[in-house]
């Protein structure tokens, strides 16, 4: 029973009782009350939105890939090493296409941690209060660069223009490294920028007892500074890496589209996603095995992300150096 | 939390001799400045003429002050005077701060900290600081204390290192059995005892405390005064306190510092601190330390 439904009624100790008017303000106003209701309601349909969203990917994720593991066994799927589903003989090997993705997060991680983390330490520790100001939302806008933007300036300049000179015939026009140098760039300015933002809500008060100690601002920025920001480091490079594994179109113009079982830089390759991407331009009729496979494909997709995710909250857990 | 500093601090009675003279007379017939005292030799610090800048706002102006060695000296003086921004002067921890400025030079075994060429980490690692708020690392009892050997370049016996810097700080015996715990996970007073144990493990020459104990209550705040009386037969300490009774009952030499018209901060009064309380020479120092204002 809501409060409004009981009758406010004066208290025998009261005497002569409040006068009207009080015992009708005091009262719970029903219009009022609805109002509270709608935008409660309101409020709770928009935060589901995105929960039913991620609900329906699940579903559908799974509710095609059923059909799809019906054609081809699990066992093909996660055993054989060979993606062939264009040509005869037609095999379903994700390996490879795993590997490409992997390849692509390994070198483009490579590149983009140790620069991504140097330029927040920079910012963070030894950069004055103004170069600071000017500098990191000039950072920041590199990832507002469009993606398709990145991918052609990956292929023509990263790649034909540097890389090929470079390394001449040892290197595939089409190449993993030159599409793992373009993400590296389109990644530093999120790490840098979200570790900053981290490792500035670091207690001034812990950094000066390290000073105190005689400790170098290097010193205070790695074994101080650094682990208590440990969270937020971690999720910048969560951040980063899922960005890697569901980026599309710089692998897609750059690295290839030959599913290649190898964590070398050198070759042209196909990431999970890429294969996404090149069934979806109609190659492939809807309800056919191929197609069925992009679901099979998303789902390992959606798995990997996952597991990056549950993993990346216990390295925080195990390593974090908390401070209150 | 009871506070141990509203009392007023308890002043000893004058010499018989001196009473008769009346206050006023007594400060015109001594022709030596308050603030113009020279406390006996061997000096582990000489501040001469040290103005300080946070930007354009000058915040001390022309500090004269020699520290001696092995003594506690306490910095006093209401808020605003410049005592703790002093006190960083010491060891070079106002270099972090953007846009502050030194003029003047502090001497430490004849060298000028301020020249050219010296190392602020070098000095912050011979003259160590503890600071108002215990501030261990969230790290391990032991990790806190050996980090700054550590990057110190520390090669000897760790744990030894660790054991006997936790004993000079009183604070051995109560986390032997578990030095892994989280130093966060200490009592306060047990956290500033550690950050004081971590002070000691570099093995400093002068020690800084900036109100090491305004965050603690009256037990913690007596055991690390009684810490204090210890540490000073091997260390120099100079300490800077809100509460005239702990400055009073700990300290061999004091200093009383006040902003002046600009709101710089000046040196009152200087000298043996039973002098200071039982005898201020200046109206301004008594005024204070009989809780006129402050």
């Amino acid at each position: 029973m809501a409060l409004s439904d009981v009758p406010v009624t004066p208290t025998a100790s009261t005497g002569t009782g409040p006068s009207p008017e009080f015992m009708a303000a005091m009262r719970t106003h029903p219009t009022k009350r609805l109002r509270e209701r709608l935008i409660i309601m309101a409020l709770g349909l928009a935060a589901a939105v995105s929960l039913v969203t991620t609900a329906a990917i699940i579903v559908v994720l799974v509710g095609e890939s059923i059909p799809f593991f019906q054609d081809v066994s699990i066992r093909e799927f996660l055993f054989e090493t060979e993606w062939q589903p264009l040509f005869e003989p037609v095999s379903f090997g994700v390996w490879e296409l795993v590997a490409g993705t992997m390849n692509i997060v390994l070198w483009s991680m490579a590149i983009a941690l140790p620069i991504g983390l140097a330029s927040a330490i920079y910012l963070s520790e030894y950069a004055h209060g103004r170069t600071r100001r000017i500098l990191k939302p000039l950072l920041e806008a590199l990832a507002a660069v469009p993606t398709i933007v990145y991918a052609y300036f990956g292929l023509t300049f990263i790649s034909l223009d540097i890389l090929k000179p470079l390394l001449g015939d040892s290197i595939s026009v089409f190449n993993a490294l030159a599409a793992s140098i373009v993400m590296a760039i389109m990644l530093i300015p999120t790490i840098a920028s979200i570790s900053e933002d981290a490792m500035a809500a670091v207690p001034r008060e812990l950094r000066e007892g390290a000073y105190g100690l005689g400790a170098t601002r290097l010193e205070v920025a790695t074994m101080v500074v650094l682990p208590a920001a440990l969270s937020g480091v971690i999720a910048s490079v969560l951040l980063a890496v899922a960005r890697v594994v569901g980026e599309t179109m710089i692998v897609a113009v750059i690295a290839g589209q030959t599913p290649n079982l190898t964590l070398s830089p050198l070759e042209s390759i196909q990431t999970m996603t890429s294969y996404m991407f090149q069934v979806g331009l109609g190659d492939a009729a809807r309800g056919g095995v191929e197609y069925r496979s992009l679901f099979a494909v998303g789902l390992m997709l959606f798995l990997m992300t996952l597991t990056f995710n549950v993993a990346a909250a216990w390295f925080v857990r195990r390593f974090r150096e908390e401070y209150v | 939390m009871p506070d141990v500093r509203t009392p007023a601090p308890q002043v000893t009675p004058r010499p018989t001799g001196r009473v008769s003279v009346p206050a006023g007379i007594e400060r015109v017939m001594e022709d030596r400045k308050a603030n113009e005292y020279t406390p006996p030799e061997p000096a582990a610090l000489t501040v001469r003429d040290l103005d300080f800048y946070y930007g354009s706002r000058r915040a001390l102006a022309g500090i004269d002050l020699q520290f001696p060695e092995k003594m506690i000296t306490a910095l006093i003086g209401p808020s605003g005077c410049g005592k703790s921004t002093l006190l960083r002067c010491l060891n070079r921890m106002n270099d972090l701060i953007e846009g502050s400025r030194v003029d003047g030079e502090i001497e430490y075994h004849g060298l000028n900290l301020y020249d050219r060429g010296v190392d602020p980490v070098e000095v912050r690692r011979r003259i160590g600081m503890v600071f108002q708020k215990p501030n261990p690392f969230p790290k391990s009892i032991y990790d806190n204390v050996i980090f700054g050997a550590r990057v110190n370049g520390f090669r000897g016996n760790a744990d030894e290192l660790v054991e006997r810097s936790l004993r000079q700080a009183a604070l051995w015996d109560e986390v032997k059995d578990d030095l892994k715990k989280s130093g966060l996970a200490l009592s306060g007073g047990q956290q500033q005892r550690l950050c004081i144990a971590r002070a000691l493990a570099v093995e400093p020459e002068i020690i800084l405390m900036d109100e090491p104990c305004s965050a603690l209550d009256p037990i913690a705040t007596l055991k690390i005064e009684e810490l204090m009386r210890e540490l000073a037969e091997h260390y120099t300490i100079i300490i800077v306190t809100h509460n005239m009774q702990q400055a009073a009952r700990v300290s061999d030499y004091t200093a009383f510092l006040l902003a002046g018209e600009a709101g710089s901060g000046e040196v009152i009064e200087y000298g043996p601190t039973e002098e200071i309380f039982a005898n201020p020479r200046d109206k301004r120092t008594e005024d204070y330390i009989t809780g006129r204002f402050g």
